[in-house]
């Protein structure tokens, strides 16, 4: 016992026995939230998971968690039509983060080191057909083989890849990198039978003893419109066009080509004939600019590159020089109606570019299928009305875009493999959105995106290398890190900072913070001035 | 800015802590090993701007000093609330004394330590702006003028809370206290002359002044590193904002003092032997309304009856700082 000074009695005490935390009527707690660019992601990526372990330059961690859903980051990085970034938060802040070009620069980046998958641990020995190895089937293989089943993919053309292959032009993606990201998928131990299509798919299942199927057939038959032509008429369609830059004979386009259609192909078939020489490439189009569904952004590079469009118009003949082309009006519903008056175009051929079907020849004879307008039905776990098949991409009911296809594939690979042991695959539940308004967005630097370099107009007029650029090292770190980290802790210690009560604790690099609840008083500070709104105040039961 | 912004990771200068940073260049307060000079337990109300800004100044002084620091405490909130008879929340030497005498205290430690031969051991008054402006200012402009090897800290809160909030010669025009209601011609706190002290004590020509909010933690722990290279009488004039008297939600003190400061009403910069050397511009300019709307001492402005001219005078108050401190610079 201290000697105590003059009118002191008791002992000092710490204001640690003083539990302030009894105040409280609200109470902080860490949360996750689903940031808007994993929800938006057809493929199911975990967008903010990799671009967090960029931000740090850990790049072959970033690709391993990118890789975890989607194979092929270097093919997405350039034909992903990126809804992440339509749906991105930081939008309202300045421009979305341009999360393709990072994509991209670590598909690039693993391909110039290298990286590869990790082999499975186990075999199920289980057998797995995939029929299609456009991105779908691809997609599919992969994650089954990752999942330790054998899988045979049968393609019915010369080279993997479908639609990327034969459907995308190599200026916007070039061969090189598709083939490395197909080999390495075939690294992993999937076999890929070229130029073998299959005719009857239980007949194929039967033979070889597959245990389960995934079709996933492209979209390869180029719908035709009936135009009156003369004997002479050159009328091809966009997907024949399209596949025949990849053999050794250029389709013969003439000096003036006309495109017929409004939509993506449409505008790759016209920036083709282009390169391949044409002096006119002419888009005819009935509606306007506004209703095109083909993106805007592509159909700017076109019109850089000297394609013209004729809006408002179809063609009603078609001679063998020239077209006979009516104009339209938009009626009161917007849609296009007939005026009367016709104008002359000169063109050597005409490519239709209308929409593309599906040869579904294989299934003939399966019981139990159900076709509806040209496509094959599938329930949620992405199974056929047949048990065992099971189909994705461009011949199920949906968008068709690469992503979405290996979206496809991976969701119908874990259905595939539940399947096969006689389970139920369920998604983990999702996590509340984490939505714009419950940022802080003070506490972000102001940023502007990282514009990606444009080849010049000339060279793109006249070759088919890559139009757009990618981002370099130092670009690419400096993208990832404009992400906001929406809904998720990135470790910033402000909430460990504001606290007026030291009541959170910091537990160190990767473990992230809890509360000391004995003294936290429930003031919300932490929460309002977290910027990512990783906190969440929920009332006491009182 | 006064000091080196932090580039661009992810967030940048204005978070406490940031991953992707070297460890040396952290604030104080991202430290696992933080002092926590003002520890749990204490009895600030919730959402404490004043607790808040005490911790940032004192851990930052506590690094800055190799953890050689005493304090001298003026009666207030921050004595009230941290030392109820016989727990302590400090982890630091720390005296209590009266109201009004914290600098002489202060200045009697120095003068001790310089005599015992502990020069090392550096010296630190605090108080609120009660115990700084008012009842204890006779005090600190002797420790001025005599120079004394202090650094004090005054948390400005614009008004004696500890006692029910009552005016203070920091309390600013219009504001509604326990002493100045929201009644009569001209409800609230008169426009009076001011005083300000960060002003009288650059008049003094003190190696150091400067003036910081809650707001900016790196601002903050930058001028208490500073402060505590000078020796002498130096001056920290923290504003910090209080949930109870200013009527605002305790979740909002930082939101309010930033906005203080991104409004121009309180600039922010630091002065060296008398003259101003650097000032924290202003981010994104607001009107003073978004400073004042949020705050019930500030409501009878807006309600029954929205009040223009004595708007409009704050924001020219706001302006004024504005044009004096050349306050709308290049963002940081």
């Amino acid at each position: 016992m201290m000697r105590k000074p003059f009118a002191i009695t008791l002992d000092p005490g710490s204001s640690l026995a003083n539990h302030t935390g009894t105040w409280r009527t609200e109470r902080p707690v860490y949360v996750d939230r689903l940031p808007p660019c994993n929800s938006a992601c057809p493929a199911g990526e975990n967008i903010q998971g990799w671009l967090s372990h960029a931000e740090s330059g850990d790049y072959e961690a970033a690709w391993r968690v990118l890789t975890a859903d989607n194979p092929l980051p270097a093919v997405m990085g350039r034909v992903c039509y990126h809804p992440c970034e339509t749906a991105c938060n930081r939008a309202a802040l300045d421009a979305a983060v341009d999360i393709n070009a990072v994509e991209r620069f670590l598909g690039d980046e693993a391909i110039r080191r290298g990286w590869a998958f990790a082999r499975p641990a186990h075999s199920s020995g289980k057998r797995i057909l995939v029929v299609g190895a456009g991105p779908s089937g691809l997609s599919a293989a992969y994650h089954l083989a990752r999942a330790g089943h054998a899988v045979v993919i049968h393609d019915a053309g010369p080279f993997a890849g479908g639609m990327m292959r034969f459907g995308i032009p190599k200026y916007r993606l070039p061969r090189d990198v598709l083939e490395a990201e197909v080999r390495r998928i075939v690294d992993l131990g999937v076999e890929i039978r070229l130029d073998s299509k299959v005719t009857n798919i239980l007949h194929t299942m039967r033979d070889d003893g597959f245990d389960a199927a995934f079709l996933a057939v492209g979209a390869h038959i180029g719908r035709r419109a009936y135009i009156p032509a003369g004997s002479s008429a050159r009328i091809l369609d966009a997907v024949s066009v399209l596949r025949s830059m990849e053999g050794s004979d250029k389709p013969m386009l003439g000096r003036r080509v006309v495109v017929y259609g409004g939509g993506n192909t449409a505008l790759d078939v016209a920036r083709t004939a282009k390169r391949l020489g044409a002096e006119e490439a002419i888009i005819v189009y009935r509606r306007t600019r506004e209703k095109m569904p083909a993106h805007d952004f592509e159909l700017e590079e076109a019109l850089q590159e000297g394609v013209m469009v004729k809006w408002l118009s179809t063609i009603k003949q078609a001679g063998e020089s020239s077209l006979t082309v009516e104009k339209m009006a938009l009626d009161e519903t917007g849609f296009p109606q007939p005026t009367g008056e016709f104008e002359t175009l000169e063109a050597d051929s005409l490519v239709l570019a209308l929409g593309q079907d599906v040869d579904l020849g294989l299934l003939d004879g399966v019981p139990g299928l159900e076709i509806d307008r040209g496509v094959v039905k599938v329930a949620a776990n992405m199974m056929t009305g047949h048990a065992g098949i099971f189909a994705g991409g461009d011949m199920v009911p949906s968008e068709r875009t690469v992503t979405v296809a290996v979206g496809h594939g991976k969701k119908a690979a874990r259905h595939i493999d539940a399947w096969l042991r006689g389970a139920t695959y369920a998604p983990p539940p999702k996590n509340e959105p984490a939505s714009a308004d419950r940022l802080n967005t003070w506490y972000y630097s102001d940023a502007p995106k990282t514009v990606r370099p444009l080849l010049d107009v000339i060279r793109r007029q006249s070759t088919f290398d890559e139009v757009q650029g990618g981002l370099d090292e130092s670009n690419a770190l400096f993208e990832a890190r404009r992400c906001l980290s929406c809904g998720n802790c990135f470790e910033c210690d402000n909430c460990y900072g504001v606290c007026p009560d030291n009541a959170v604790i910091k537990l160190g690099p990767g473990r992230r913070f809890e509360f000391n609840y004995d003294y936290c008083k429930g003031c919300g500070l932490c929460a309002a001035e977290c910027p990512c709104g990783a906190i969440k105040m929920v009332p006491e039961a009182i | 800015m006064p000091f080196q912004p932090i580039k661009y990771y992810q967030t940048g200068t204005h978070t406490v802590g940031n991953r992707l940073l070297a460890p040396e260049t952290r604030s104080v307060q991202a430290d696992m090993q933080r002092t926590n000079s003002l520890n749990s337990g204490h009895r600030a109300c919730q959402g404490c701007g004043e607790a808040l800004g005490a911790r940032y100044a004192i851990d930052a002084a506590m690094r800055a000093s190799s953890n050689q620091l005493v304090a001298a405490n003026a009666t207030g909130c921050l004595e009230v609330f941290s030392t109820p008879y016989p727990e302590t929340s400090w982890q630091i030497p720390w005296i209590h004394s009266l109201f009004g005498n914290a600098a002489a205290v202060a200045t009697g430690i120095a003068a001790a330590l310089r005599a015992k031969g502990r020069g090392a051991v550096r010296v630190i008054a605090q108080g609120g702006d009660g115990g700084t402006t008012d009842i204890g200012f006779g005090c600190l402009s002797g420790m001025f003028e005599r120079n004394d090897d202090v650094l004090y800290i005054c948390y400005d809160n614009e008004a004696y809370m500890n006692t029910g909030v009552q005016r203070s010669s920091a309390t600013p025009p219009a504001a509604r206290t326990a002493t100045t209601m929201a009644v009569g011609e001209q409800p609230g706190n008169s426009f009076g002359q001011g005083k300000n002290v960060p002003a009288i004590a650059m008049a003094h020509g003190i190696p150091y002044v400067a003036t910081a909010t809650i707001a900016e933690l790196r601002d903050l722990e930058y001028k208490v590193t500073r402060a505590m290279q000078f020796h002498g009488a130096r001056y920290l004039h923290i504003l910090v904002s209080c949930p109870l008297g200013w009527g605002h939600a305790s979740d909002a003190s930082i939101r309010i003092a930033r906005l203080a400061k991104e409004t121009g009403l309180f600039p922010v910069f630091e002065a060296e032997h008398g003259e101003v050397t650097g000032v924290s511009h202003i981010r994104k300019q607001l009107p003073v309304e978004e400073y004042l709307r949020p705050q019930r001492r500030f409501a009878h402005l807006f309600n029954p009856k929205l009040q223009p001219d004595v708007i409009a005078a704050i924001q020219r108050i706001a302006d004024r700082n504005i044009g004096k401190f050349g306050l709308l610079g290049a963002p940081s």
